[in-house]
């Protein structure tokens, strides 16, 4: 059997993903005998010139990790979308648009604003801000372009599979490659992860009823160690969020923040933990719950944090 | 946009709500046609998702009705509903949507004036605001 030809690339995102795909350990020696890589910025020397000349179809997989935020990011990822047979979001920023995706309650110029004059150290009294193209004597220069709003890469290219999580865990990942390499792909449009249920699936804390007077941010208190966090007051994103990590964060005391994305079937990540989360506060009196709401000092980005692009509104107003 | 005429979702409870929007109607008592009623059981039933899928294709408010506090069908679904919508109006905030679009109130099978008075008010608040898409353009490029 001839070897696959496997891409991955890197656009809006941190890097993570990246050392997430070498997560999988000595599994990579069964991946290199299976595939080979055909364009891998951050490891191999290939040009995006060269992946243009590649015929179209020609790459098996392409393991795509990152935002769509420039104009470049756009451009590979439609240019990887017409050399490649599978296309998967890998990771939540290309799945749901995770942390760069947060920039989108804000818009280009308030983050240009902030990015190159008003952080304190930042030096710029004529505000000067990145230009797309420069005349220098040697020619004209061009950077891509910054879009106002953060995309995901489904609301860009047609995508095949979704791999979830910031970044995928290791069984995740192998999940999706073991399928490619094996030729036994699941349905169109599948979020590869183990599970298809919430991180309290798979979460070992005692879980009792739950009945919130007050939520605390993870510096305020110390949890106890045997019970559900989210009892306790700590914003515990568990009950709104696919499993398939192996509920790490909240054996760790830290309550999860949801980078698994939805459970089979939701549509919106954020208005689903907020409905679950209100529900479960321990009061009838307006004023009451009022105080205790307001005890979440950031909702729409604890919310929203892995998916304000892929969510309904995708972005906030600004005026 | 002087002749603006809202889209306004009201989400009304079977048991009080849509019986006081009925009432309304038998009694002939006119109010603005810019709402849109959707039935349902309890107030409870209305996830914030659905308010956030009624903006997000195309309405320019979202009215959830329920019975009074203490009245519920099922006893405390309308509390329920008063948490989430309380939450859901600080995370709107953030997102820059104006408070007056959302508006959760309780309206009795008895209260067909109130209802009224409410649709009256929520219309005359939302023409004021415009509609909701005109200044939340996604931008493309640029």
């Amino acid at each position: 059997m001839a070897k696959l030809k496997v891409a991955l690339y890197w656009a809006a995102s941190c890097g993570g993903c990246e050392i997430a795909t070498l997560q999988i350990g000595e599994k990579i020696l069964k991946l290199a005998e299976a595939a080979d890589i055909v364009f891998w910025p951050v490891a191999v020397d290939v040009k995006y010139a060269d992946v243009g000349k590649m015929p179209d179809k020609s790459i098996d997989a392409c393991l795509f990790n990152g935002a769509i935020r420039t104009s470049e990011n756009e451009h590979i990822a439609k240019l990887l979308r017409a050399k490649s047979k599978l296309m998967i979001a890998y990771g939540s920023c290309a799945y749901e648009g995770c942390i760069p995706g947060l920039a989108n309650f804000y818009n280009r110029q308030m983050i240009f604003n902030r990015a190159y004059v008003e952080t304190p150290s930042t030096d710029n009294p004529k505000k000067i801000y990145p230009q797309m193209r420069v005349k220098v004597p040697e020619g004209e220069l061009e950077i891509p372009e910054f879009y106002d709003t953060v995309k995901t890469l489904a609301q860009t290219v047609d995508v095949d599979y979704f791999v979830p999580g910031c970044p995928p865990e290791e069984k995740s990942t192998w999940l999706a490659l073991e399928a490619l390499i094996e030729g036994k792909l699941p349905p169109k449009g599948t979020v590869i992860s183990p599970s298809t249920k919430a991180v309290c699936d798979e979460c070992p804390r005692k879980k009792e009823e739950k009945k919130i007077k007050k939520f605390y941010r993870p510096y305020e208190i110390i949890p106890e160690p045997e019970k559900c966090l989210l009892e306790q007051g700590l914003l515990c994103y568990g009950i709104a969020t696919r499993g398939g990590c192996g509920a790490l964060c909240p054996q760790a005391n830290m309550p999860c923040t949801g980078c698994y994305g939805p459970v089979e079937g939701v549509i919106d990540q954020g208005a689903h933990f907020l409905s679950a989360l209100s529900s479960i506060i321990d009061s009838n009196d307006p004023e009451e719950i009022q105080k205790i709401v307001n005890d979440i000092p950031d909702p729409a980005g604890t919310f929203y944090r892995y998916s304000l692009p892929a969510s309904l509104l995708r972005r906030a107003r600004i005026k | 946009m002087d002749n603006f005429e809202p889209k306004i979702v009201a989400f009304c409870c079977n048991w009080c709500s849509y019986a006081g929007a009925d009432l309304a109607g038998t009694s002939r008592i006119q109010y603005p046609p810019n709402i849109r009623i959707i039935r349902v059981m309890c107030s409870g039933r209305v996830s914030p998702l659905f308010v956030l899928k009624a903006l997000s294709v195309g309405a320019d408010g979202v009215l959830v009705l329920g019975c009074h506090p203490g009245d519920c069908h099922y006893i405390e679904g309308n509390y329920k509903t008063l948490r989430r919508i309380a939450l859901l109006k600080n995370m709107l905030a953030q997102m820059g949507i104006e408070d007056e679009r959302i508006r959760l109130d309780w309206v009795s099978a008895s209260e067909g004036n109130r209802f009224v008075s409410i649709v009256s008010d929520i219309t005359k608040k939302v023409k004021a605001l415009g509609p909701f898409r005109k200044n939340f353009e996604e931008k493309e490029h640029g």
